[in-house]
């Protein structure tokens, strides 16, 4: 059967045939004719942000904790402006978005209308795909393709731009699927030579080394359950960039915690020491590899990536196989068949001695509670809860990936490419959304709250009750700690002035304020966080001074790591400035 | 002192077939400024009966493992069906069209006539005082060309960028 439908209705229809259960929006005039046609519609719950970006953030939050696509609708002009940034993050970290943006009527394109933006230019280089449709005839087909661009392959953001007049025209609306060429085929499957490759080369190796990335995270839980299997086969141990967390847990003997400019000690050395590397779905950023030419020296590298343009990105590969994580490890376990355990004895005593520098140390403060501390009693007295992390950017963003243990894949959200500072918040919003009853807790810095602040106003209406965990030590603690280390403590705009009384403001909002000045006090006021049913902001005192360690300085490598309580110049030649 | 260095560079020619939508040729040139690549020209034309398919030919220069970058960002764009990098498969040709005036009189005209006829142009429009010379040819044989009339009163060259194609019975 088909009827004649508005481009309105046929697109809320498509949305409901996707299986959308949430729309994370914000209205305006360009977009009218929708709001009208999902009022009074009970398929699809609208979850009104206070800004634009919360609601990309909010779509990256519920679509990384869920693995299903987020979907989010604003406005032209303005409000696609607005949600730019969580578009272009979500395009960093590959989280699957479809982002439906009003355009102005298509006969005033061009003509600068009133809030008319070029969507579509803006966003060309910020998406995976995008498109600006010009007839109500052609809005299912797209809308159907969008959704496909957007979770399979690599996943990433595809925005819909869609003018008034195209929402209010009519077009016929069946109830079969529309046609439409088949023009996307990510390849997700390794050829068997190269499956064959892989296997003769890791099983040669002595001091092998996984180095994983989101891209398990992206393919599935399962991928995460086959990592371990191929771990427990070979006995290489393991290492994760910030965006791969908790896909290998870890409490595992095998772990060697993160690697890259705040990771383990332990996990750069054996990056730089081994003799095969096998990359599964991460993509040597540069705050993973340190200076280029340093980067692994000796290792034959393999590299496992869906995306063919990430492979020989940066750093040129022995092996490149272009395929989903999940079933490229399933290939290689299937080909490893009963090698069994790869002589690495040597390579773990090697690494134990590493772990024995326990890089992670941090001194105990004087007067004030160490922000690593607080995280650490956060993750103790959360662990059985199994909860869902989500964190803004700085500092605090390092110390929870340091020091909070995860063992469960879509359990760590955070902006890991773009570096998005207020990112948190309206991600733990999504998150919460998509895993009622979980506890979601956004590990957050004084200064990155305040970027999406307004949030706060959303998890109030909807009842989320998430909670704000911040580590308050005054500064835009990662700026101050750069210009303490390269621009000989200069602290040139870094001090987080005129702060908001976070308990007042969390009170002002009808959220449950608490603070923690006293190191006395931090377990019970966790413990009052964790009990509360409702949203909590919890402004955590800290030390201002505490730095991030260790560290890879700007333009150094993996081998010149800093510790904490090493003796730093405080300043850096021009090109390791350059390299920020 | 901080310098930015420049490395060794090779001239690449791609051929890029792509559906025929709006926005594709911003999508395809934009790709090549957000990422730093460089175009040296860039032609395109709808080559299908229905008009849906459209063939774009790109040269390029980069390092080696750059042009593979290109060839692997421009294949994940969701409208691109196919990218041959033709100075890579081999056997190729290259052509491009120049449309090449000159004016003048007396031995320099009759001189820029000679080297036309040595050059095989074509003249599609004459003055007592001025040619419009037509040629198709190699880019290094346009620019020789040019080069020449250069000498003999010219006052303006438009060229059409590449188009190439591979040698033999096989498509790109």
């Amino acid at each position: 059967m088909s009827e004649e439908r508005s481009g309105a209705a046929i697109l809320v229809e498509c949305l409901v045939r996707q299986g959308v259960e949430f729309v994370f929006g914000y209205p305006g005039g360009a977009v009218l004719p929708i709001y009208d046609e999902l009022f009074g519609d009970h398929r699809i719950r609208h979850i009104l942000v206070r800004h634009e970006a919360g609601a990309a953030h909010a779509a990256e939050g519920y679509a990384r904790s869920t693995g299903k696509p987020g979907v989010v609708l604003v406005t032209s002009g303005p409000g696609a402006t607005n949600a730019i940034t969580g578009i272009a993050d979500a395009f960093m970290d590959s989280i699957p978005l479809v982002v439906i943006t009003g355009q102005v009527a298509t006969n005033l394109i061009g003509t600068d209308a009133f809030q008319e933006a070029d969507t579509i230019g803006l966003t060309r280089h910020c998406t995976k795909h995008n498109y600006l449709v010009k007839d109500p005839a052609q809005l299912a087909a797209t809308i159907d393709e969008a959704f496909e661009i957007a979770t399979t392959g690599r996943p990433g953001p595809v925005v819909i731009d869609i003018p008034k007049n195209v929402q209010v025209a009519t077009a016929t609306m069946s109830d079969a699927p529309a046609q439409r060429p088949k023009r996307y085929q990510p390849r997700t499957i390794a050829a068997a030579d190269e499956i064959a490759e892989a296997i003769e080369l890791i099983a040669k190796a002595r001091r092998p080394i996984l180095y994983t990335g989101g891209g398990v995270i992206n393919s599935g839980p399962r991928a995460s359950e086959l990592l371990r299997q191929f771990q427990r086969l070979t006995g290489a141990p393991i290492t994760s960039t910030l965006m791969g967390l908790g896909a290998f847990p870890a409490d595992h003997p095998a772990w060697l915690g993160m690697l890259g400019m705040h990771g383990t000690y332990e996990a750069n050395m054996a990056m730089n020491a081994c003799d095969v590397m096998v990359c599964i779905g991460a993509r040597f950023d540069d705050r993973i590899t340190g200076r280029l030419d340093a980067f692994s020296p000796d290792s034959t590298k393999i590299h496992i990536d869906i995306d063919r343009a990430s492979i020989n990105k940066v750093v040129p590969v022995d092996l490149g196989i272009v395929g989903d994580c999940g079933t490229v490890l399933e290939q290689l376990i299937a080909a490893w068949g009963n090698r069994g355990l790869l002589p690495v004895a040597e390579w773990s005593a090697q690494i134990e001695q590493w772990r024995g520098k326990n890089s992670l140390a941090y001194p105990q403060g004087k007067s004030s509670i160490m922000p690593q501390h607080a995280v650490e009693r956060l993750h103790a007295l959360t662990r059985d809860l199994d909860p869902i992390i989500t964190t803004e950017v700085g500092q605090h963003q390092m110390w929870a990936a340091q020091y909070f243990g995860f063992d469960k894949p879509n359990r760590w959200l955070t902006s890991g490419g773009l570096g998005t500072m207020g990112y948190g918040m309206p991600a733990a919003i999504g998150a919460q959304l998509g895993n009622p009853g979980h506890l979601v807790i956004d590990i957050a810095g004084e200064a990155s709250i305040q970027m999406n602040i307004q949030e706060m106003g959303t998890a109030s209406q909807f009842r989320l009750p998430i909670k704000v965990f911040i580590l308050n030590n005054e500064y835009m603690g990662m700026v101050r700690q750069w210009q303490e280390l390269t621009y000989e403590s200069r602290y040139s705009n870094s001090y987080s002035d005129s702060l908001p009384d976070f308990v007042a403001l969390a009170e002002a909002y009808g959220w449950k304020g608490i603070r923690i000045e006293d190191e006395a006090d931090l377990d019970a006021s966790i413990q009052a966080m964790i009990a509360h049913d409702g949203p909590v902001m919890v402004d955590c005192q800290v030390s201002k001074e505490a730095n991030c360690f260790p560290m890879i300085p700007s333009g150094a490598a993996h081998t010149e790591m800093l510790l904490y309580g090493d003796m730093v110049a405080g300043t850096m030649d021009d090109e390791a400035k350059a390299l920020v | 002192m901080m310098k930015i260095h420049e490395g060794y560079t090779e001239r690449h020619v791609l051929t890029i077939t792509v559906d025929n939508e709006a926005g594709i040729l911003a999508k395809i040139a934009g790709l090549f400024t957000a990422r730093g690549y460089n175009i040296d020209s860039l032609t395109v034309a709808d080559i299908s009966e229905d008009h849906h398919v459209s063939r774009i030919t790109i040269v390029t220069n980069g390092p080696p493992p750059v042009i593979d970058q290109i060839t692997a960002q421009l294949e994940r764009l969701v409208p691109v069906h196919k990218v041959t990098d033709l100075t890579e498969s081999g056997a190729h040709v290259e052509r491009e069209l120049a449309l090449v005036k000159v004016s003048g009189q007396g031995a320099s005209r009759s001189e820029a006539q000679r080297i036309a006829e040595a050059f095989s142009a074509r003249v599609v429009d004459t003055t007592p005082e001025s040619f419009v010379f037509e040629l198709t040819e190699t880019t290094d044989r346009i620019n020789d060309f040019v080069a020449r009339m250069r000498e003999h009163g010219l006052v303006e060259a438009a060229r059409s960028g590449v188009v190439g194609m591979m040698r033999g019975a096989a498509g790109a």
